[in-house]
This record gives C-alpha cells, structure tokens and sequence, in this order.
C-alpha cells in the first residue's frame, strides 16, 4: 500500500534551486536510504515534506491525502512523523515524561488540565514499554539533559515511534553517536514496526547497506539514482555526482 | 500651516535626541544579544555629568559634552567587563532583564542619593538658546543643534561602519561571532568598544536632549521603554532602522500629544503594535 | 553499594507530596504573620495580591516561556472590573467581586494574549509593554468609568458571608486572601502537573520539538494567558476588595517589570519559587526603604545583580546550592581521614 507520495517539488531560494521536480513513493514496510554530498538537499527535502518549507511546486500526499499545504503539526497527527539530525528533545523532562508528553499528544489528551498527566496508567506503562524496548528503562527517571548523547539518540527514535507513524523521516540517527553505541542505534533502526514507510538519511554507507533495502540519491537538488543499495555503488551517475561533475 | 511646522519640527528633534540614544542600545542589543535595560540609566549619567561639570566645575559647553561622554563610558566599562558579559548572547532573556534593571535600580539610588531628587539644570551655551529665523518661521536654535546632530551620528556611524577597519571586524562579529573570532577577530575588544561606543553615544543624547528628556533622577526608568522600543521597531541592529522607526515614533508621539494631549501614550503603543504587527523583524531588521 | 536506592515513589504520589508541603507551608506562613504582625495585616494582604500576579507571570514565562513586561494588564483588568462593578453596579458581595475580577482577567489575557503571540523574543517583549501602556493610557482617558488619575473609589464590600467585615485591622481581607492563595496555588499545581502542563513545558523548551509531535502551539499558548490572566484578575479583585481603591499603579508598566523581578528572583518555572520570591522580595524591599530611604533603591538593585551572579536560577535553587557548597567542603575532609 502507497503511503507517501511526492510529485514535482521544487524549491528555489532567490536563484539556488534547492529542490528540483524530486518525485518518490513509498509504500509501506518500505526501507528507503536517501544519501548525497553535502549540500545536495537532503535535510530541504525532509523540511519540505514535514511542511517546515513550503514547495515553490509540486505535491505530497499522505495516505491518499493531498498534505502539501499543511501546517507541521496537522502533518504529524496524519501519521507523517520526523526525527532531527542535531537532538531536540525537552532537556529539562525526564525521559518518561518526553515520551509521555508524544503519546498524550497522539491520543489527543493534551487540552486536559486538571489531573495529573501519569494518571492514565496503561499510557504510562506504553512508554515505559518503548524505553524498556531500547534499553532505557535504565534511565527513565533521569533527566534527559543528564543522559548519555547515545541515548538520547535513542529516545528521539522512542517518540518517533511513540507517535505511531505511518511515514517515518530519519534524518541521520546516528550522526554524532560513537562506533560503540552504533550498534544499539541499528538494532534500534532494525526494530521499527514492520508496515510503516522509512525514509532516512545516512551519510555511512555501512548503516545504510545494512538497513536499506532501496537507496536515491540526491545530488544539487535533483534525484539522479532510485534503485538497490547494491546497485548504487556502481552507478556511473552517482559516481559523477559525488564526485561533482554533476549539476551547477 | 504653522501648526504642522511647529509639530514638524518637534518631532523631528524628538526623533533625533530617540535616535542618538537608541543608536547605542540598537548596536549593544544586535551585536551582544543582550537587553540592556540599563541603557537610559548611562544617557542619565551623561546628564547629570554635563550638568556637574557646568554648574560646578565651571566647564564651557563642549568640554562638559566630552566630560559626560568620557565619564559615563568609564562608568560603564567595569560594568560591562564584570556584569554584562555573563549574560551576553544567553537563550533565556530573563537573566538579562533581572541583571539589568538591577543596574538601573542601583544607579538611580545613587544618583538620588549623589544629586537629590530635583531636575538638573544642564545650561545651554549663549547661541544656542535664541530663536532662528528660517525666513519661513522661526524655531528655538536647540531644536536645530539636536537635529544637526542627530544627523552627524548617522553619518558618522555609517562612515565607521561602512568604511572602517573597525567596522568590518564589527559587522563580522554581528553576522557570526563564532567565526569571526575563529578568523582571530577578538570579539571581546570587539564587544567592549561597541559597548563603550552604544554608552558614548547614549550619554551624548542625555546632555543634548535634556531640554526634552529632563534629567532627574528616575529619567533611566521612565525612558527605558521608549528606548526599548524604538530598538524593537527599528530592528536590533539596524542603523537605518532606528532612524526610521526613532522619527515616525516621535512624529506620532508628538502629534498626538499636540492633538490629543489627554490621550497620553495611547497613539505612541497603538503605533507601536501596529508597526510589530506588520514588521515582526523590525523595520529594516534582518531576517 | 548498589541497593542502597530508596524504593521509587510513583511520580503521581511525589507531586502529590509537594503539594501537600506546600499548603503546609502556606498555611504556617499566613499563621505566623497573623500573629506575629497584627499591624502589617494590610502591607501582607498586598503581599498576597502580588502574589496571585506573580503566580500567574509564572504560568506564561516560567512555563511556556512568555517573557513579558505587561503582564500588570491583567491584574489591573481583574482590579478594574472588580471595583467598576462594585462602584457603579453597587455590589457589594466580596465573592461576586471576586468573580468579577476573575472574568475581566480572563478576558485581559485572552485579548493580550492574541496580541502578544504575534511575535517572538524581543519585539513580543516590546508587544508586552506595548499592552500594558495601552490599557494604562485607556484606563486614563475613560476616567469617567475608572476615576482616571485620581484613582477608583467607591467600593465598599459588604461582611464576607454576610458575617465578616472588612474591619479597619484588615483580618478579614488578610484571611480572604491567604485562603485564596491556598485555592489558586493547588489549582495550578494540578494544572502545572496534568498533560496540558507538560505540553506548556515543552513548548517553552522547544517549540518546534512540539510541533514535531502534532501539537498546535499557539491555541495552547493563547488557553494559558487566559487561565493567568483569571489568576491575575483574582489578585486585582483581592487587592480592589480589600483596599476599597483601584489606582492606575494596578496597570503599570512598573509594576509589570516588578512582578517580573520577583519572579525570577525566586525562579521562573516552579509556584513555589514564585512566592518565595514575592514574599522575600516585597518584605526585603519593605524593610529596606523603611529603615534606609536614601539608599533603599541601590541595595534592591544589588541584590538582583547578587541574585543573576550567584544564583542564575533564582532563590528556589539556593537549597540545592548550599547542600553543593556542603558536600564540596565534607568531601576533601572524608578523604582524608
């Protein structure tokens, strides 16, 4: 089944074509690596799905729904969930109440002022479940500004998840985590239920062979290559582009 | 007829004593990211130098001008090397806001306590005070010193801005901090000489424009909004900015108050609203 | 080594804990000045007014992260409508009073709050002021309505219950107000604590975090102005019922910045810091003009540069800070023995 589909974007800042025609469909249980040089539009083409950007051109639909004009949050609450490449996660929360806070949220109970936000015991007992499930129940208590970079790495992916996506936008879960946490990250990555779409981008090729099943490649804005991770090392296309004799 | 030149001619040295202040707080504000609500206090004790210097030490006009301006900036440099540089740049405004209305606090006690609680008297020069014919009307030659100068503070500020050596390593500074001081730019010199350069500027604002600023001593409360929000309108930052938004907020604040003088601010924060409204970054401010 | 950790209490049972403590700590501080202060009962019911201000500049700065230097609208909208009913409506039931200043309130802070939320950082804060000195010049010019300048009289509550005057000793209007107190301040710990709390918290932290989880950001912005502004508006009515007066120093910008000053003061984002600082602040500032006129406004302004230096989170962390300077000075001492 389709979930996402992206038709034509493009988005120019004054004369830069940041985003150019891109079209891509993901269909549940999908695994998709998006990779690219730098600049290429990797983190733009996620603002502008999420709906941070808004597309000169071009339309995304969710689930058979037209999104494009969308704000962020209606987006969300449609199933189309994002996680950021630099952590944003609220520091001075514990960790339980983080993922607390994303699962009052997705059952709609935020506008409830008067008891207690820990009174829904099975609520509370979900997210203990999500951070039990990553290796977090550790430090459930704690204070997430207090906890390892690695494991808030992890409870990024908690609410994500926490958040029931049909569509799920990565944007370099692992960036910054050391070679020894990887491993609890990509178990983690490995776990995500099985029918939701995965877009993720990734600069290491390690991670994305080993959790891709599809990769595209983004170069100066436009796609240059959607196939098989095996394929695209090989590509002459992709080769061109990384190495920058593509675009401008 | 007359009237409206009165009018024009008020708000336009209003607007130049708002600018000569703000100015300062705008550059502080834009380049330090800091509230300084401390600021009128500093054009305060321009004032209250210049008054001292005149009545007591016997000081001619321009020399009391250069002793406001250089006491007030020594005043202000402890402060600055000590209290505000712990709170540059930090995300939550309110330490600044606490930090710097302690100051004002502090400096309005003293001068209280130094001065008394009356207005000081800062005596204008013997050609400044007569009336100037301009053949079509004649205007308080006051007026005229305050507008001229407000002038030569643009350009002066532009010219050193624009054309100095300084002022490219501040524009650098104010785009990013970071890299500037990784292109050994040293922000900290930096920083203490737009400081001292933001008080220069406000104390030579109190001294000119004490004939419609009066200097008592809860001056540095009663204008610390005004100058807040000349800033705010103006955009942080922006030199052309607080020109702009410094006269149309005297313009407004003085047309009303000819025209509708029991309305008090009324016009003044209605304006304000509008223009925050319409220009969340200020009139000039950058994106 | 590692059993040593005390049994978890459920969260629910600990904030229930704080919140009993602080009651407590309510009710043994309004007792204490009754009886220790029988002559100060009307400067402590002020104290306790300002209070229910600061408490509500918390709910917005401390938890959504609203700076603001208008939030003295509010209260003067809840004073203003409390003592316009009272002076030309002719009631006199202190509790309908009270009403009334929760409702204008309300309605101050929805209205500031949509004008306020237009912008962010400085120019919201410059919105703020903007606020306070429009309602302030209004407030002046409608002076056949608010007695302008001169100030707001007429108001003459009627016994509370029917049974207990406002007497010249003021007991009753001290009483009124700390029972008041006792009422807001669980409200908002339950408020503070339940899922909508936790949403403000996040949105103060990081508000595209927020909208990255599908929440709206500025309904939820806009509902918390409206329940500080009745909280504000309560503080108005208590300060209009009990002085008999309501002057245009309800509505000021300084007494907007004040609130502020003793908020962070005693620590944005915890009710508990917010009283300590009002209290602590006002009795300081009380103290200190009385016994020194000359220098009482230097040695205010030094304590807040003390407070920004030494304790950036304000007077709720000074606790936490000693225990710090303690175990910093046994822990040398341990190792060496």
């Amino acid at each position: 089944m389709e979930l996402l589909r992206v038709e034509a974007l493009t988005l120019a800042f004054g004369g830069l074509r940041v985003a150019r025609e891109i079209s891509l469909a993901l269909a549940s249980g999908d695994r998709l690596a998006l990779i690219g040089p730098n600049g290429a539009g990797k983190t733009t083409f996620v603002n502008l799905v999420t709906g941070q950007l808004a597309p000169d051109a071009g339309r995304i639909v969710l689930a058979g729904e037209d999104v494009t004009r969308m704000a962020v949050a209606a987006r969300v609450r449609r199933g189309l969930v994002r996680t950021f490449q630099i952590s944003r996660l609220f520091r001075d929360m514990s960790v339980r109440d983080n993922v607390l806070l994303a699962i009052l949220q997705r059952e709609g109970r935020t506008a409830r002022a008067i008891r207690h936000a820990a009174t829904d015991r099975t609520l509370v007992a979900e997210a203990d479940a999500h951070l039990e499930r990553l290796g977090l129940g550790e430090v459930a208590g704690d204070r997430v500004g207090a906890i390892a970079y690695g494991q808030q790495r992890l409870v990024e992916i908690a609410i994500a998840v926490a958040l029931r996506p049909k569509v799920l936008l990565l944007d370099e879960p692992a960036a910054g985590v050391s070679r020894a946490e990887q491993p609890r990250i990509v178990a983690a990555l490995a776990a995500l239920p099985p029918d939701i779409a995965v877009l993720m981008i990734e600069h290491d090729m390690d991670l994305v062979l080993r959790l891709a099943r599809r990769v595209v490649v983004l170069a100066a804005g436009a796609l240059v290559f959607d196939g098989s991770p095996e394929a695209v090392v090989s590509d002459p296309g992709v080769r061109a582009a990384y190495l920058g004799s593509y675009g401008t | 007829m007359g009237l409206a030149l009165g009018i024009a001619t008020d708000a336009l040295a209003y607007g130049m004593v708002l600018y000569i202040i703000s100015i300062g707080l705008s550059v502080t504000m834009g380049l330090m990211r800091v509230i300084n609500l401390a600021h009128g206090a500093f054009a305060m004790i321009g004032g209250y130098l210049a008054s001292w210097g005149l009545q007591s030490l016997g000081l001619g006009y321009g020399t009391a001008i250069l002793f406001a301006v250089a006491g007030a900036v020594l005043i202000a440099l402890p402060l600055e090397r000590f209290l505000y540089r712990r709170v540059y740049g930090t995300h939550d405004p309110l330490p600044q806001v606490l930090l710097t209305i302690g100051i004002t606090f502090a400096i309005i006690g003293i001068a209280n306590s130094l001065f008394g609680p009356t207005l000081k008297p800062i005596p204008l020069p013997e050609i400044f005070r007569g009336p100037v014919d301009l053949g079509f009307r004649t205007v308080p030659a006051h007026r005229l010193v305050v507008i001229a100068a407000g002038a030569a503070v643009a350009l002066g500020l532009w010219l050193l801005v624009e054309r100095t050596d300084f002022g490219i390593r501040l524009r650098a500074a104010v785009d990013d901090a970071r890299m500037a001081s990784a292109l050994g730019i040293r922000t900290d010199v930096i920083y203490a000489a737009a400081f001292a350069l933001s008080v220069a500027l406000g104390a030579l604002g109190g001294v000119l424009g004490a004939e419609i600023l009066p200097i008592e001593p809860y001056y540095a409360l009663r204008y610390m909004v005004t100058f807040l929000v000349v800033v705010s309108v103006g955009g942080a930052g922006s030199i052309g900015g607080a020109l702009g938004a410094a006269l149309l907020l005297g313009l407004v604040d003085v047309t009303a108050k000819y025209l509708a003088p029991e309305y008090g601010e009324f016009f003044f924060y209605l304006a304000v609203i509008a223009v925050v409204a319409a220009f969340p970054r200020g009139l000039l401010g950058r994106a | 080594m590692a059993a040593t950790k005390m049994a978890p209490r459920s969260p629910i049972a600990r904030d229930r804990l704080v919140t009993a403590g602080g009651l407590a700590a309510i009710a043994a501080a309004g007792a204490i000045g009754l009886v220790l202060f029988p002559n100060d009962l009307g400067f402590l019911t002020r104290v306790l007014a300002t209070a229910l201000l600061v408490l509500s500049l918390d709910l917005v700065t401390g938890y959504c992260g609203v700076a603001t230097l208008g939030h003295a609208a509010l209260f003067g909208g809840g004073a203003y409508a409390s003592g316009m009913l009272a002076a030309h409506g002719g009631i006199q039931d202190p509790l309908v009073l009270l009403a009334a200043g929760l409702a204008g309130g309300l309605v101050t802070g929805l209205v500031s709050g949509l004008v306020i939320l237009r912008a962010t950082g400085l120019p919201q804060l410059v919105l703020s002021i903007a606020v306070v000195q429009l309602a302030s010049a209004l407030a002046n010019k409608l002076s056949g309505w608010t007695g302008g300048s001169d100030g707001l009289s007429g108001i003459s509550p009627g016994p509370l219950f029917g049974r207990f005057a406002f007497d010249l000793w003021g007991q009753t209007g001290y009483l009124l107000g700390v029972a008041l107190l006792l009422v807001v301040f669980a409200a908002l710990r339950a408020l503070v604590l339940s899922p909508f709390g936790l949403l403000c918290r996040g949105i103060r932290e990081d508000v595209i975090r927020v909208g990255a989880l599908g929440a709206r950001v500025r309904p939820a912005l806009v509902a918390m102005y409206g329940i500080s502004g009745a909280v504000a508006g309560l503080g108005g009515a208590l300060s209009a019922v009990t002085t008999g007066v309501v002057g245009l120093d309800s509505l000021s910008f300084e007494r907007s910045a004040s609130a502020l000053v003793m908020l962070v003061f005693g620590g944005a984002g915890s009710l508990g810091g917010a009283l300590v600082g009002t209290v602590v602040f006002q009795v300081f500032e009380h103290a200190v003009s009385a016994a020194n006129p000359f220098h009482w406004l230097t040695l205010v302004g030094l304590l807040l540069i003390a407070v920004v230096l030494f304790l950036p989170r304000g007077l709720q962390a000074l606790p936490a800070r000693l225990a710090g300077l303690v175990r910093r000075r046994a822990a040398p001492a341990r190792g060496g023995a």
